[in-house]
């Protein structure tokens, strides 16, 4: 006699589950209860109906015809409202009761819906279902939609949308896209990718309230107040398991229904698999464990051995245009190794996971042809150890000899690309080279060959290697430091030219061979960043030396030296007793008058610092950058106010520099004089910009050094008035801010561009006064008093020890 | 194991660190991505230097004296120097931040 099944949920498990027990010719006489009205379908390729790469039918996997024909009862639009699990019947909304003798739970999830003021407005959807698809197709070229979750699902919404005309944006509330499975490299060429199409991404963002006008949805409304407007809202950010049933049927319920290696719940009779299931505390949103669910159910109803087990996941983005795959694990954990492959010209970058002898977790973008490749060695647990060193070239390389990279290059045919930018093949290059350019400047001169972006440049120096033997003399240029080998002017050329206008970008465009660069060259891409782009880019504490980050010089055993501002080293009484009441207070050991006019506050303890900031600011002080790159003193004399040789106001002068100047950051730390007469009692002639006053004007001299080098300055201008002497000093100090190599002072990059292109640049008023504007944009995002903005409880709580278990130690 | 509870994740900057106070010293929890924190001694063996005031880039973290280098993961000196700093157990769970009791000296409450 044949067994009664009932099925509830006709989704992709469940159909898998049917087409595997029906080819199994068991006597079955199975009822699939389903509450859409309507049978299986591709859920997963929803994204191509939306996007109008595919049409529904064509997503259907079983059709009416198909379950008539396997004599499966169906009941569709219909839900079961209840299951009496001692008499084995369910009943349904239609008021019918059925009798079992097994039932397979199988009703997947549901959406998880944020539950944000306005989630209840019209127009806010989640992307779950057809009707869901619909609902956006719906939309008409030129309206506009928000989703929200940059996840998976979230970004095929998106993508969907926005190739249906759809004006979208995707906001995003960690720092990357689609942060399960893809490290920050991969997740910004991703977003890159999808920026560049048109799609606004806004990751990092967090969502306030859904704001609507007569009931439908209006705008969404982020933390930071901004609105953006929609006609359609969609929430991508995750799933739930639909436990609601089973757990009124009183089964035993986690976060999913939890099911044992048969896939059978706490009731022998009863049986559940797909998202809404929990298998040793995992549930599922990825269709290939499901599919195993289906398989190793099929096998156990018809009275067959088999377990299910959990594998390694991977992932691909269903957007077209997009590769991107990933596998495995390839975030946290100690003992693991990265194996990084970049190619930006291509767009290619490739992050291999390595624990010990295996690969445990893979993440590709731009050429994914062997993600199944390293998924099956992750899956396998396969020993790599014997091709770790080729392993990222992926399987065509596996085997052969070791690779000498020279006879890579030598092996290339003539008409192999090597610059990309401008054309220019290899045999263009042996010819150059065989003509007598036999050196990396003369090939780029003759060829162009790497004279544009400069990312083939080992390449082309790599053929001369080839073709000179051994009378190639390698370049001597240094490269900024390990991560790279591009030098400090390229890269800040690279940097303004290519528009990088984040660090992720450098990273990525310039072939980084670090995850995040090192302490030698992040400062430095930190400062050129916030140099070229002031407005675009926000300096990176985390990218600074620790006297920059925490606005105090560190000093050898830990402690901190702190250094209020004296404006061209003037003080008042007031000043002076609040810094002597701060010194008494958090009992500073040594208080010291420095070489720059002002007082240094020696040995402060570092958890101190907010709270003697704020007793500083109260007086009216503010940081004096004594550790910063970035403007330090204007040390000045007393001048024509007092002085009976001082020739011009020099005090003056020097206060207006320092108010104008201080705040901005530059390649190394900066220092001025001004002398009120030639006697130059302000030391004025050794400093970065020195001006001496004169009966006539002013003399402006730069590129002064005092230090390990000790150097006077150099005439750049004389000029008549207080204003021209101020302006061509600003100029002077923007042209060093957008020029130089970060850590060299003035006067060694004076040296390398000389003192005649200087003054021949800034000897022109219209590129003066740009770049005076330029510096005074900068000003207005950096001119902060860094100890007022740390000073507040919420900043100052980062200073103290995130915990202090020695308080709870006597227990 | 048990684990104490720290504090929550977003209170260490990416890509920086925070110390925390223990009966055996300070100890100093760098966050070097999204969610992977780890936690060694705040000292560097050279001369003392403070680690958590380093620059951390990729699992590895710099002194602010004089520019040793530090595995996070093995905690050995990297490059010419030798050297090493203790390591210690530390795990996110839920955006909080999780440290081995009894490796910090701490008896389990239990």
């Amino acid at each position: 006699m044949s067994q009664k099944l009932i099925v509830i949920g006709a989704g992709m498990a469940s159909g898998r589950l049917l087409e595997h027990l029906l080819e199994a010719r068991g006597d079955w006489e199975v009822t699939l209860i389903n509450a859409e009205p309507r049978g299986c379908y591709n859920r997963i390729m929803l994204s191509p109906v939306l996007s109008g790469e595919k049409t529904f039918e064509e997503i259907v996997t079983h059709d009416a015809e198909w379950y008539a024909e396997r004599g499966v009862t169906c009941r569709f639009g219909e839900r079961v409202t209840g299951i009496d699990r001692a008499a084995r019947r369910v009943t349904t909304d239609a008021g019918v009761t059925l009798d079992y003798d097994r039932l397979v739970i199988a009703t997947g999830s549901q959406p998880f819906i944020i539950p944000l003021p306005g989630h209840d407005l019209e127009g806010v959807i989640a992307y779950r279902d057809l009707e869901d698809t619909e609902r956006m197709m719906a939309l008409r070229p030129g309206q506009k939609a928000v989703v929200i979750g940059g996840g998976l699902l979230g970004l095929e919404a998106a993508a969907g949308l926005h190739a249906r005309g759809i004006e979208t944006t995707v906001v995003h509330l960690m720092g990357h896209l689609m942060e399960r499975q893809l490290d920050e490299a991969a997740g910004y060429l991703l977003r890159k990718e999808l920026s560049d199409r048109g799609i606004t991404i806004r990751c990092a963002t967090n969502s306030k309230q859904i704001l609507g006008q007569d009931g439908q949805v209006r705008a969404l409304e982020l933390d930071s107040g901004e609105e953006i407007p929609c006609d359609l809202l969609v929430m991508a950010v995750g799933i739930r398991p639909n436990v609601a049933l089973a757990q009124e049927a009183g089964l035993a319920v986690g976060r999913g229904i939890h099911v044992d290696d048969q896939m059978g719940t706490s009731d022998g009779s009863i049986f559940a698999l797909g998202e809404c299931v929990e298998h040793q505390g995992a549930v599922f949103g990825l269709v290939a464990p499901l599919y195993d669910q289906a398989k190793v159910l099929a096998e156990t109803l018809s009275g067959g051995q088999a377990g299910f087990a959990q594998k390694e996941l991977s992932t691909k983005l269903k957007v077209t245009g997009v590769d991107l795959f990933s596998a495995g694990d390839f975030a946290e954990g100690e003992g693991r190794e990265d194996i990084v492959f970049r190619d930006p010209a291509r767009g290619v970058y490739k992050r291999l996971v390595i624990e010990g002898d295996r690969l445990i977790g893979a993440v590709m973008y731009g050429d994914t042809a062997d993600g199944n490749w390293f998924f099956g060695l992750i899956k396998d647990r396969t020993d790599i150890s014997e091709m770790r060193e080729t392993l990222i070239f992926g399987p065509a390389y596996q085997g052969g000899a070791a690779a000498d990279p020279l006879a890579a290059v030598a092996a290339l045919p003539a008409d192999a690309e090597i610059c990309g930018c401008n054309g220019v093949c290899k045999g263009q290059i042996t010819a150059a080279i065989g003509a007598g350019a036999t050196d990396l400047g003369a090939l780029r001169a003759t060829t162009k060959a790497s004279a544009s972006c400069g990312t083939c440049t080992g390449l082309v120096e790599q053929v001369l290697a080839v073709e000179l033997g051994a009378e190639f003399v390698a370049p001597t240029a240094q490269p900024v430091c390990t991560c790279t080998d591009l030098t400090h002017e390229d890269l800040r050329r690279l940097i303004k030219s290519q528009e990088l206008k984040s660090q992720e970008a450098v990273w990525q465009e310039l072939g980084w061979t670090t995850r995040n660069g090192c302490h030698v060259c992040r400062p430095a891409v930190n400062y050129y960043l916030l140099a070229d782009w002031p407005l675009e880019y926000r300096d990176d504490p985390q990218s600074r030396f620790v006297n920059e980050r925490k606005h105090a010089n560190i000093q050898k055993d830990g402690t901190f030296s702190v250094v209020p501002r004296m404006w061209g080293g003037l003080t008042t009484p007031g000043e002076l007793r609040a810094i002597a009441d701060a010194a008494e207070k958090y009992a500073v050991p040594t208080v010291k008058v420095t070489g720059g006019q002002r007082i240094d506050l020696l040995g402060v303890r570092g958890e101190d610092l907010p709270a003697i900031w704020a007793d500083l600011n109260r007086a009216g002080l503010v940081s004096g950058h004594a550790y910063s790159k970035g403007l330090r003193t204007v040390k000045t004399c007393v001048g024509s106010e007092h002085c009976r040789f001082g020739t011009q106001d020099s005090t003056g002068l020097g206060v207006k520099l320092e108010q104008r100047l201080w705040g901005s950051w530059t390649p190394h730390k900066v220092k001025l004089g001004v002398s009120g007469c030639p006697r130059n009692c302000a030391e004025a002639t050794c400093k970065d910009v020195g001006i001496v006053c004169v009966d006539s004007g002013y003399q402006v001299g730069v590129a002064g050094a005092a230090g390990m080098d000790v150097k006077e300055t150099e005439r750049l201008v004389d000029v008549a008035s207080e204003q021209e002497a101020i302006d061509w000093t600003v100029a002077f100090v923007q042209l060093y801010r957008e020029h130089a190599k970060y850590l060299d002072r003035p006067y060694k990059w004076v040296a390398k561009v000389g003192l005649d292109w200087v003054q021949e640049t800034l000897g022109d008023a219209a590129t003066r006064a740009a770049l005076i504007a330029r510096f005074d944009l900068s000003q207005e995002v950096y001119q902060k008093d860094p100890w007022a903005e740390r000073a507040t409880p919420e900043a100052a709580r980062r200073f103290a020890p995130l915990a202090d278990m020695t308080l709870e130690a006597a227990e | 194991m048990s684990w104490i509870d720290l504090g929550a994740l977003e209170d260490i900057p990416l890509r920086g660190a925070r110390i925390v106070k223990t009966p055996l010293g300070c100890l100093a929890l760098f966050r070097t991505a999204e969610a992977e924190v780890f936690a060694t001694s705040n000292s560097c063996p050279h001369k003392g230097g403070p680690l958590s005031e380093g620059i951390v880039h990729d699992r590895k973290v710099t002194c602010p004296l004089h520019n040793w280098v530090f595995s996070l993961e093995t905690g050995e000196a990297q490059g010419a120097d030798a050297g090493r700093i203790a390591t210690y157990p530390v795990r996110v769970a839920q955006g909080r931040v999780l440290i081995e009791a009894e490796a910090i000296g701490r008896r389990s409450a239990a």
